[in-house]
């Protein structure tokens, strides 16, 4: 069995200020590769940065696991006057995810960018990329929820300008960004006005403060105005249906760096400030919470589910296809949520996490059969697996996790989702997983099909294999599927540990 | 790791290690072919030893992984698991005798695809027998059906792919929404899905639990062709005659109706079978598809639909002597898979006989031509006789069993459906051979054989070998018999 807390993964002068120190590691980095001479340095910048965070991450699981949670007061002011960071289980296993998934999107990006993007913006989109990993994983670890609207600005910012950049490839990446500006930021405006709802009613920006405040405070119609302006912001952030409408575009032009690193952590960061809003800071049996979780997010979740898996279904454009995909995955997560128990919220989390590895596979073995091909539709793929087995190779391994397929990390989340959802008595959400299940076979087969068992049309341009550069960290995420498939003590404790976090109970 | 664990690892890598070899030589087809023959007698000599071990009561077990907590992927062996083993292993060495004859005869395209998909579906029904719980037989279940599906849709025209349809829509939508809920159900309520002798679920579960999780399991377990869910069976008969041969008699069919009879009499138990309404409706669906599937097949002019038909009846044969009470018919269950296995193989591989050496594959187009293929048509003849259940083919004792437990059970309703079902099998089945034997060359029968020299050796061979073990099993039914009694627990 693995042991959180026997880890001590980095110097104890270090550990003290890994919180901020995450933070503010790929912030400077940021600046620097803005800065740096070549596009070659701006990479490796990159990478630095990104494992950095990563290092911190480790840190602070071996600090949480053995004190519950850390509280870091920014410049040793305490709440309510300073600022707050609250790290516990979840916001570690969110802390881990996007930082793990930083360090392999910027392996990867050493190739994939000089085939995507001009060499003089190389150190624009890297310096963007870290100032949105800095943007959210400041995000999952601040306790504050007007800070944590700062970081969502941050991590929006860095995107915007990161989907317009993938403008050289195709023009309709400007339309898709500006699309997803406006709907980030009337996103990211409701937020704020429903945390300013929440501050005239309880004096306070502190999370776990305002917590403490609302439950002693009781229902008023400020307190349900606050929660649905929160939650309609953060839904448009997550893509929660049917709030999703930006997130295919966005996902579909940006850059191939950008759209895996989107695709493994922007919405699920979304969803994690729902949860922390919905679970942690509104009071346990505020009626409203309970009735927005049965009657508006598990139906929406539900919904978008069948719906966006059977738009899949019928997408001729593979990227768009995976977009729709993610929507649809993100609702399998919100159904685990929406359950309010702790296997529930555990098995969404681990579903989260398994969705994230599996999309980033997707979306990199993608970006490396583009790099030669530059293909979009489904049907240019054809026969791609002959010129390039190693990428479509991996590409299935994702796509037999994507679809559950046994032996693979996918097939336990889902296998954890159901059980979850069984003993909780929710008979119809099986029901819903399991339609929505088929239909995702239904895409994955015509991917697989497209890619292994059609012909490529005579005179279509050779694939190439992708360079090694792609190929490894892809292999490191395709093998991670298949071993957490066969052995997932290691996601599934962190997924209890973040449940515990969030919902309080013993395992 | 001990000689049990290795016999497991043996077991489920040989067929693997095939699987990637035929890909590996497939330039090169004598090799390839070479190679899938060694590798049916390598994993027969391990199913045998795995056999004797479970006869000597020192069963194999191995625990692989456990992915997460409370799940294992582990196997054990019991006396069915490894019959079916035995079983499929043996009859994969003659399908394969039998596909060299029919793939070359026919000059089939694409047949390193076919061996190696073959020798997966192997490895898939090798896990499936040994698994220990039903979270390991799922994985395999599920690679059974994937490892199948190129099979079936192999001729590659639209008729394959508009029936692989069906087969991948019938078969993963039921394990997606029916098999899967029910084994994380049995997860839930148990705590575990682990094949436990006298049954798991006893004392866990009320009426309507139990009756909800048998419904999920054998309907969700579609490869027993259960009705409503039966449709794929007869549409996979556009794949080969080895396909059918193989698959749709032996491997992916009796797969299903193995998981009925292992969740019957190892997660249920024979005590509480007896007490669940479920098993009572489920014995009341299985003797309509038994009535029902003989009449369609009498209706059939094409072979292959006709042998279909007769499978979906004969299967669900299986599925009622599962669900008796008191576990009366599960050691009689257990022989019928074996018996029914070497005899529809027969009847498969005899049609295919006919077929590449004739090209007439209706029932009307026969007639006489046994004149010139009389081995092959004889042969039917054992197949057809052993599946009605007339002696002295195997089939006599397995109906005889059945039959009896049904009537011991007081089931009349079971009971008759079997009778009624043999006389029509009776009807349907053995007029083929012997108009083909007995009667002049009918108007619409071709007059000569399309390949020289009529079917091929290695066809004929295998075709001979499998009658002659409908004979065979004649005698040694006793021994399976007192070989599965202990499946039944502490109830006889």
């Amino acid at each position: 069995m693995i042991s959180f807390e026997a880890l001590h993964a980095a110097p104890l002068a270090l550990t003290a200020h890994a919180p901020v120190l995450m933070v503010v590691g790929p912030l400077i980095a940021a600046c620097a590769a803005a800065l740096a001479p070549t596009a070659r340095t701006s990479w490796m910048i990159s990478v630095t940065g990104s494992i950095f965070a990563a290092w911190m991450a480790l840190a602070l699981l071996g600090e949480v696991a053995r004190r519950g949670a850390v509280d870091y007061y920014i410049g040793g002011f305490a709440p309510p006057l300073g600022i707050a960071f609250h790290i516990d289980g979840l916001s570690v296993f969110m802390a881990l995810l996007i930082s793990s998934a930083g360090v392999m999107a910027s392996l990867y990006s050493g190739h994939s960018l000089s085939a995507e993007v001009r060499a003089e913006k190389h150190t624009l989109v890297q310096a963007g990329f870290l100032l949105c990993q800095s943007g959210l994983l400041g995000l999952v670890s601040t306790g504050d929820a007007f800070n944590a609207f700062v970081f969502l600005e941050v991590s929006s910012i860095g995107t915007y300008a990161l989907i317009a950049i993938g403008e050289k490839r195709d023009r309709r990446a400007l339309p898709a960004a500006f699309n997803y500006l406006i709907m980030g930021t009337i996103g990211a405006t409701f937020y704020v006005v429903g945390v300013g709802f929440l501050l005239a009613a309880t004096g306070t920006l502190n999370m776990a403060d305002m917590g403490a405040r609302l439950a002693t405070l009781g229902d008023s119609s400020v307190v349900q105005a606050g929660f649905a302006f929160v939650v309609v912001g953060l839904g448009i952030k997550a893509a929660m249906f049917p709030l999703h409408g930006w997130l295919p575009g966005a996902y579909s032009y940006a850059p191939s760096l950008i759209s895996i690193f989107l695709a493994a952590t922007a919405t699920k960061a979304a969803i994690y400030l729902m949860a922390r809003f919905v679970f942690d800071v509104f009071p346990d049996g505020a009626a409203f919470g309970q009735g927005f979780i049965a009657w508006v997010l598990a139906p929406l979740a539900a919904t978008a589910a069948i719906v966006c898996s059977l738009q899949a279904v019928f997408e001729k454009e593979i990227r768009r296809m995976l977009a729709f995909s993610s929507v649809a995955q993100v609702g399998f997560i919100l159904m685990g949520l929406s359950l309010a128990t702790v296997a529930g919220a555990s098995a969404g989390l681990f579903y989260l996490g398994a969705h994230a590895l599996l999309k980033m596979t997707l979306f990199m073995a993608l970006g490396g059969l583009a790099i030669s091909m530059g293909a979009r539709r489904l049907d240019e793929l054809a026969g791609v697996a002959r010129d390039a087995p190693w990428s479509a190779t991996a590409f299935a391994i994702g796509a037999a996790s994507l679809a559950g397929v046994p032996l693979t990390l996918g097939f336990l989340a889902k296998w954890r989702l159901i059980e979850a959802a069984l003993q909780a008595g929710q008979i119809w959400i099986v029901a819903v997983l399991a339609t929505a299940s088929l239909l995702t076979l239904l895409y994955v087969g015509r991917m697989l099909e497209a890619i292994f068992f059609r012909a490529a049309p005579a005179g279509a341009p050779r694939a190439r294999e992708a360079p090694v550069g792609v190929l490894a960290p892809l292999w490191i995420l395709a093998g991670l599927n298949l071993w957490f498939g066969i052995d997932a003590s290691l996601p599934e404790k962190l997924a209890n540990a973040g449940a515990l976090a969030l919902l309080g109970g013993t395992p | 790791m001990n000689t049990g664990e290795l016999l497991i690892f043996l077991a489920l890598v040989v067929p693997l290690f095939a699987a990637a070899a035929i890909y590996a030589v497939g330039r090169m087809p004598d090799v390839r072919e070479t190679l899938t023959i060694v590798a049916c007698i390598v994993l027969s000599v391990i199913t045998i030893s795995i056999f004797m071990r479970v006869g000597a009561g020192d069963p194999p077990e191995w625990t692989v992984a456990q992915p997460l907590a409370g799940l294992e992927i582990a196997f054990r062996l019991e006396p069915l698991g490894a019959l079916f083993a035995l079983m499929a292993s043996l009859l994969w060495g003659v399908n394969s005798l039998f596909s060299i004859g029919y793939m070359r005869g026919k000059r089939e395209a694409n047949q390193t695809r076919f061996y190696m998909c073959f020798a997966l579906a192997m490895f898939a029904v090798m896990g499936i027998a040994m698994a220990a719980n039903l979270f390991t037989l799922f994985i395999f279940y599920e690679v059974l059906t994937f490892s199948t599906y190129p099979l079936v849709t192999h001729a590659g025209d639209a008729r394959a792919r508009k029936a692989g349809r069906m087969y991948l829509t019938i078969l993963v939508g039921a394990s997606l929404v029916l098999f899967l809920p029910g084994i994380i159900g049995v997860q839930i309520v148990a705590g575990s899905t682990v094949f436990t002798p006298e049954g798991l679920l006893p004392g866990r579960v009320d009426d309507v639990t139990g009756s909800v999780l048998l419904l999920l399991l054998v309907f969700g377990a579609a490869k027993a062709a259960l009705m409503p869910l039966h449709g794929w069976l007869p549409g996979a008969m556009v794949a080969p005659a080895p396909v059918s041969a193989m698959l749709h008699a032996v491997a992916v069919v009796k797969a299903g109706v193995f998981v009925v009879l292992k969740v019957s009499a190892y997660i249920f138990g024979a005590d509480l079978i007896s007490t669940l309404p479920a098993a009572t409706w489920l014995l009341w669906v299985a003797a309509g598809t038994i009535i029902i599937a003989s009449v369609i097949a009498m209706t059939k002019d094409d072979l292959k639909a006709r042998l279909a038909w007769s499978t979906v009846g004969q299967l669900a044969y299986i599925v009622s002597a599962a669900l008796l009470p008191l576990g009366a018919g599960l050691v009689a269950g257990g022989l019928h898979m074996l018996v029914h296995a070497f005899a529809k193989i027969t009847l498969f591989m005899c049609a295919g006989a006919i077929y590449v050496a004739t090209g007439a594959s209706k029932v009307s187009e026969m007639r006489g031509l046994g004149r010139s293929m009389p081995i092959v048509f004889s042969c039917f003849l054992v197949g057809a006789l052993c599946v009605v259940g007339l002696p002295p083919f195997a089939g006599m004792w397995s109906k005889f069993l059945l039959i009896t437990a049904a009537f011991g059970t007081k089931e009349w309703i079971t009971a008759a459906a079997m009778i009624v079902s043999s006389l029509l099998g009776l009807l349907y089945l053995a007029p083929v051979a012997l108009r083909a034997l007995l009667q002049p060359v009918g108007d619409g029968s071709p007059r000569a054989f399309i390949r020289p020299g009529g079917a091929p050796g290695p066809v004929v061979a295998a075709v001979m070998m499998t009658a002659a073990a409908c004979v065979a099993l004649f005698l040694l039914a006793d021994a399976v018999v007192a070989y599965l009694e202990p499946m039944t627990g502490s109830v006889r």
